[in-house]
């Protein structure tokens, strides 16, 4: 009976001796994930290919297994990606085997939605909202999955855990929802969805570490390489294709950088690194004495950028 | 790495900004560009000093009326621990964000102004703290700089504490007395000179020696299924696994489990964390389990261990704190979410009104408004499997949804 029984367990799978320990930050995303999908008829993962929202797919295969991701993948996707992003998306989408979809900020230019932005701040990250409502209407999602984190700024420090957007999108900050102890509510009228954050508690640092440990793949882009860049308002952006504006009189030079975050490249800037593994990526950010988003120039558009953004139904 | 969370309650009068602003400039954890925009701030708001508040209230309407509203989130770490700290508001009109905040933290911070002592609104920051049987619970005696650093103030105020934690009925609490001046710096990270007469440890040494224990503090082992796992591929055909977090104490291979409300008993044969199995898994783990038996479980269900079966019942009587605008009244219908299970309830009756300044009840004539906490005797369309919140946290507190908004209304802990 001994040989059918270990000829049934999957060979992968190993008994741990030691007792499992928790991670609370882990174990509390893991917790989130199934709340949505038990809670949710039809979620999805916003995924934007930068190392949060990769993080929580590795959460996600953590929370299912051994059953697949039960949700898509959606990429907003505003044409301002750097190429590494896009082939390290679709890698890990045929690994994990689950759907990607992809819905384009172009079209929604094209059909007229939006205006793109002119000038020497042009940016699509406004212009993502609209694909994104779109998106959410045409599939009829009521659980956005996304990666943002409470430290990153201070009106995402307020956000819940389960944020509930109204039938246009919106973010209704003054009228939350109390979340106590693990108990989150995820009743919502037909129209409504809820914004859900598995990570609103990690810092910039426990992303990094947490990748660290783990051994998670990731975009080349985010590790120390030689680029041309230039510099305006003490910001480094990349000189290498059209996406960032740049006058003639901005010169134009050889460094080694890395990127902090991924987002799209017209409001992405990279910071100056030699930090060209995880490790001293890790140690890095450890020593660094600005904030992630400070190479973000969408929040300092005003000091209240984000809060405005998230009332019309950013993520 | 270990996280400790803590909650912070009181008014801007008090410094709390300012002591939340010591630690974090003082632990090195406000970037070069997080402090150039608060001192830009500042600058603009005609501040001759940096507003710290600035950073923590992170909504146009708190800024304007320079208040803190809602539940502000702060994360800072040192090279032991991770720390996230909940910051509320401290007036009455926001007990229900205060109850919030203490709901996920093992470590209360009460702030006293050393000028003033113990008032009204200390009262009602204990009060909820007990309500909520936080355990460690740090008195930051502030701007003792005010006060000419002197003992005697921080004496006097300790002794009236002390009374204070006399009317208290949870005995389980840990109370540490600091003298601190947030503005001076002074015994939030580093040592005061100043203050020679303490010798006892900083507000973050003291939080760096904490051996706190989970929110949820150890009991009986509670695992509330949260979804089923049926994966249906060829290597894991027939597996069924049942997802969850464990609350209270251990689970192991073997242990004797009975599944709630069906009362049907199993052993349990697998846990699975992500691709490997263990042994045996800790408190707070998120695990997925498999039993021997195939026996039908749903979210909702519970497991627990053979001999330590908790009240089963279709009556409740519970400690409300409601959050609504809309009253709860007497007669009136919400959902109780309890754990992963959703029960219909009918309010029964509105017993009393707890005073919160430790003043007994008063009548509550089938009412209870925002902001009030409350006696309330709850009916149950099915029974739920419970404890008493002063037994188990996770299984005996619950939260009241309105049926037509969805609102979270009120939270209970169950007597």
């Amino acid at each position: 009976m001994n040989t059918i029984t270990a000829e049934l367990e999957p060979l992968t799978t190993i008994t741990e001796t030691v007792s499992l320990q928790p991670d609370a930050l882990e174990s509390e995303a893991i917790y989130i994930f199934r709340e949505v999908v038990a809670q949710f008829e039809k979620p999805v993962l916003l995924f934007s290919g930068g190392k949060d929202s990769i993080t929580l797919v590795r959460l996600a295969q953590k929370a299912f297994y051994p059953s697949k991701i039960p949700f898509p993948l959606m990429h907003i996707d505003t044409g301002h990606n750097f190429p590494e992003t896009i082939a390290f998306r679709d890698k890990l989408v045929e690994e994990l085997g689950v759907e990607l979809i992809v819905r384009k900020v172009q079209d929604s230019i094209d059909q007229g939605k939006v205006v793109e932005e002119t000038g020497k701040y042009a940016s699509r990250n406004m212009l993502q909202t609209t694909t994104l409502l779109d998106a959410i209407e045409e599939f009829k999602f009521d659980a956005c999955i996304g990666g943002a984190r409470r430290d990153e700024e201070k009106a995402r420090a307020k956000e819940r855990i389960f944020s509930v957007r109204d039938d246009f999108g919106q973010w209704d900050e003054k009228n939350q929802r109390p979340e106590l102890f693990d108990m989150l509510n995820g009743a919502i009228e037909i129209g409504q969805n809820v914004r859900v954050f598995p990570i609103s508690n990690w810092t910039e640092l426990d992303v990094w570490s947490y990748i660290e440990s783990e051994g998670i793949e990731i975009p080349s882009i985010y590790f120390a390489h030689k680029r041309n860049i230039f510099v305006r308002d003490g910001l480094i952006w990349s000189a290498e294709d059209d996406v960032v504006f740049r006058a003639e009189d901005e010169v134009v030079e050889e460094r080694m950088v890395r990127f902090r975050t991924v987002g799209d490249m017209s409001c992405t800037a990279a910071v100056l690194s030699y930090a060209d593994s995880i490790e001293k990526v890790v140690a890095e950010i450890r020593e660094s004495q600005i904030s992630e988003r400070g190479a973000r120039i969408d929040d300092k558009r005003s000091e209240a950028a984000m809060e405005k953004r998230k009332q019309q139904g950013y993520f | 790495m270990e996280v400790l969370k803590i909650a912070t309650a009181g008014s801007v009068d008090d410094g709390k900004s300012t002591l939340i602003g010591r630690l974090l400039y003082d632990t090195k954890s406000l970037t070069e560009d997080k402090l150039e925009a608060i001192k830009k701030s500042s600058e603009q708001r005609g501040y001759d000093y940096l507003d710290f508040s600035l950073a923590t209230d992170g909504l146009v309407a708190e800024r304007e009326q320079g208040i803190t509203i809602d539940v502000a989130h702060i994360y800072f770490s040192t090279a032991k621990k991770s720390y996230i700290i909940a910051d509320t508001p401290g007036h009455v009109e926001y007990t229900r964000n205060m109850v919030t905040g203490a709901s996920t933290s093992q470590v209360a911070i009460i702030l006293i102004d050393a000028r003033k002592g113990v008032i009204e609104q200390t009262y009602r920051h204990f009060f909820i703290n007990n309500l909520l049987r936080v355990k460690e619970v740090i008195v930051a005696i502030n701007k003792m700089d005010l006060v000419g650093y002197d003992e005697a103030v921080f004496e006097n105020i300790k002794r009236d504490f002390e009374a204070l934690n006399a009317r208290s009925t949870f005995n389980d609490q840990r109370l540490t007395y600091i003298p601190v001046s947030a503005l001076k710096g002074d015994n939030v990270v580093s040592s005061a000179n100043a203050m020679p007469w303490y010798q006892g440890d900083t507000i973050l040494d003291h939080l760096e020696n904490l051996k706190a224990e989970d929110v949820y503090q150890s009991g009986q082992v509670r695992f509330p299924v949260q979804t089923v796992i049926r994966p249906k591929t060829a290597d894991f055909h027939d597996f069924r696994g049942y997802a969850g977090k464990i609350y209270g104490g251990s689970l192991k291979v073997g242990d004797a489990v009975t599944v709630l409300p069906s009362l049907t008993a199993s052993k349990i044969k697998e846990i699975y964390f992500f691709d490997k199995k263990y042994e045996q898994a800790a408190a707070g783990s998120a695990v997925n389990i498999t039993l021997e038996d195939d026996i039908n479980v749903t979210r909702g269900d519970m497991l627990v261990k053979q001999n330590e079966i908790p009240k089963i019942e279709k009556e409740i009587n519970a400690t409300v704190c409601w959050m609504d605008s809309k009253q709860l009244q007497t007669g009136t219908k919400y959902i109780v979410q309890h754990n992963t299970n959703k029960v219909l309830s009918k309010i029964a009756g509105i017993n009393n009104v707890v005073t919160t300044d430790y003043n007994g009840t008063v009548s509550a004539d089938n009412k209870l408004k925002l902001n009030e906490i409350g006696e309330v005797s709850i009916k149950l369309s099915k029974p739920i499997y419970f404890d008493s919140y002063q037994e188990n946290k996770s299984n005996g507190a619950f939260i009241l949804i309105d049926a037509q908004t969805n609102a979270t209304a009120g939270v209970g802990f169950i007597n």
